[in-house]
């Protein structure tokens, strides 16, 4: 199976990615936080297999994806929430 | 809609796969639930793909998925277990969508994860779990050229490190928690220096040059809003190395939440079961980390014993027996062997997050007489996460245990908590608002 490579958005930043790969991935390559914690802290990715939830973004309008569960599909939206 | 099936197995890591297996070789119809995207659990992430044949493990997936697929045996993946309805059904959540399904007898094997425990810093973006940053690489992430220090404690993170190592990483540094002396206790009997445990698990060659220390743990993180530096001691001395990520995790616990809802009891963090994985409650077995951390192996044989179990076949455990009790008495010197120093309970600050869904500090926390008094009084473990990163955090600080588990014991939509299927109503999630 072949990679194919494609551009999605992280928060208006265009960002170029694989089939293969997570939006928790992609988020982090972005440099982009998933999410704004209660505080008011940026938080990324941390446990990577869906258990931790600090990873919840908004996709393609769904809000609280947990993004490390998700593929990136070519026009995909993600916007930190 | 429900449907029934006399075997259902939750989790399709090594001990579901080969749990369900067994029973469906026998001639039942066995169901096979996961929540991931594709079968292996977490050791064998994402084996499926191409480029993962050099790894040491892949024949033994590829022989057991063979296996699996061989029978007539359903599998549904991206299946979370929310509720037990009622006697002999789960409740699922598949795309968000609720699906019943009956059983005769269930076999839970949904593995462990890692444990993460506070201090300074670690909620920075950049500080992942060590386990976390392989997923996360597994998952397309871009390590080449990154500096990353490995920290914590298990055998994993040696096989983290090479991981990261081998996709182009630069690996800072490992620090292993444990001190030595404990590690060659634990029958690295040639252990005289780290070394030598390196080559005790086969990845000296992969991390040839990299510094491996025991009796070492991470102090504290530093950054503004990404991870720049990670300060480190031994205990009498400190320093500090620059780097992008720092993979940090403490060993690995059970996933206990779908035990926890059936009501098996648990003893001294794990589930019990007897020589057929059978557990305090009629019908329901469990197989794998469940019953003790003792990785594939260990799970692949539980998975089989429950599997001829439920298959009625008793006579087919017998051949495990000397195996068996070889593999558990392993479980029980990795948990002595990698246990937690004292000095990992003195690492947090009043202001350090110990609830990282709902930002409750360490002095709020602490403040607190018990896991169900900080719950009221804090929203600790009341977050998306369901405690179930704060729970094992506070059972190591404050020896608080979180027996309970109310349904729904992942955030469910709305739709499926009041069991009703509506695909409009995706998007009233329910994560903000958990039940106490």
């Amino acid at each position: 199976m072949a990679t194919e490579s494609f551009i999605i958005k992280v928060n208006r930043t265009e960002v170029r990615v694989t089939t293969d790969m997570s939006v928790a991935a992609a988020m982090m390559m972005a440099g982009e936080p998933c999410r704004i914690s209660v505080r008011g802290e940026p938080r990324a990715p941390m446990c990577g297999m869906g258990i931790c939830m600090e990873c919840r973004a908004t996709v393609d309008g769904r809000k609280h994806q947990r993004t490390c569960q998700v593929m990136c599909v070519p026009g995909m939206e993600v916007v930190t929430e | 809609m429900t449907r029934t099936f006399d075997v259902v197995v939750v989790g399709g890591g090594p001990g579901g796969i080969a749990a369900a297996a067994v029973a469906a070789e026998a001639g039942l119809r066995v169901c096979l639930v996961d929540d991931n995207r594709s079968p292996g659990g977490q050791i064998w992430r994402e084996f499926d793909r191409d480029g993962t044949k050099d790894n040491p493990h892949w024949r033994e997936f590829a022989r057991w998925t063979e296996r699996l697929r061989r029978t007539r045996c359903e599998i549904w993946m991206g299946s979370q277990v929310v509720d037990q309805p009622a006697a002999n059904v789960l409740r699922l959540e598949r795309d968000g969508e609720v699906l019943d399904v009956g059983f005769g007898k269930l076999i839970v094997a949904t593995g462990a994860r890692e444990r993460f425990l506070p201090f300074p810093g670690w909620t920075l973006p950049g500080v992942t779990g060590a386990g976390g940053l392989q997923a996360l690489m597994k998952a397309g992430l871009e390590v080449r050229g990154k500096r990353v220090v490995v920290a914590g404690t298990g055998p994993l993170l040696l096989a983290i490190a090479a991981g990261l190592k081998g996709a182009g990483a630069t690996i800072v540094a490992i620090y292993e928690q444990a001190p030595l002396r404990k590690l060659a206790g634990f029958g690295f009997s040639l252990a005289s220096y780290p070394a030598k445990i390196a080559e005790g698990f086969g990845y000296a060659r992969k991390l040839r040059g990299v510094p491996y220390r025991t009796g070492c743990w991470v102090k504290s993180a530093e950054g503004s809003t990404q991870l720049n530096r990670v300060n480190v001691t031994d205990g009498a001395k400190e320093w500090a190395h620059d780097c992008e990520w720092l993979a940090c995790g403490f060993h690995l616990v059970p996933n206990l939440e779908v035990p926890l809802l059936l009501g098996c009891e648990v003893v001294d963090g794990y589930v019990a079961v007897d020589a057929f994985q059978q557990t305090s409650v009629p019908a329901v077995a469990c197989v794998g980390e469940l019953t003790g951390i003792g990785g594939l192996e260990k799970a692949l044989v539980e998975g089989q014993i429950a599997g001829w179990i439920a298959a009625g076949r008793e006579e087919k455990v017998r051949a495990f027996s000397t195996r068996m009790k070889k593999l558990q008495s392993f479980a029980r010197r990795l948990d002595e062997a990698f246990a937690l120093r004292d000095e990992l309970r003195n690492l947090c600050t009043p202001e350090t997050i110990v609830c990282r869904c709902e930002d409750v500090a360490y002095s709020a926390a602490k403040a607190c007489g018990s896991w169900r008094e900080a719950k009221l009084h804090t929203r600790c473990g009341m977050g998306p996460c369901q405690g179930r990163i704060c729970g094992p955090e506070t059972e190591f600080l404050f020896g608080w245990r979180d027996t309970g588990v109310r349904p729904p014991i992942l955030p469910a939509k709305l739709g499926t908590v009041a069991g009703v299927l509506d695909p409009d109503q995706s998007d009233a999630s329910v994560l903000e608002q958990v039940p106490t």
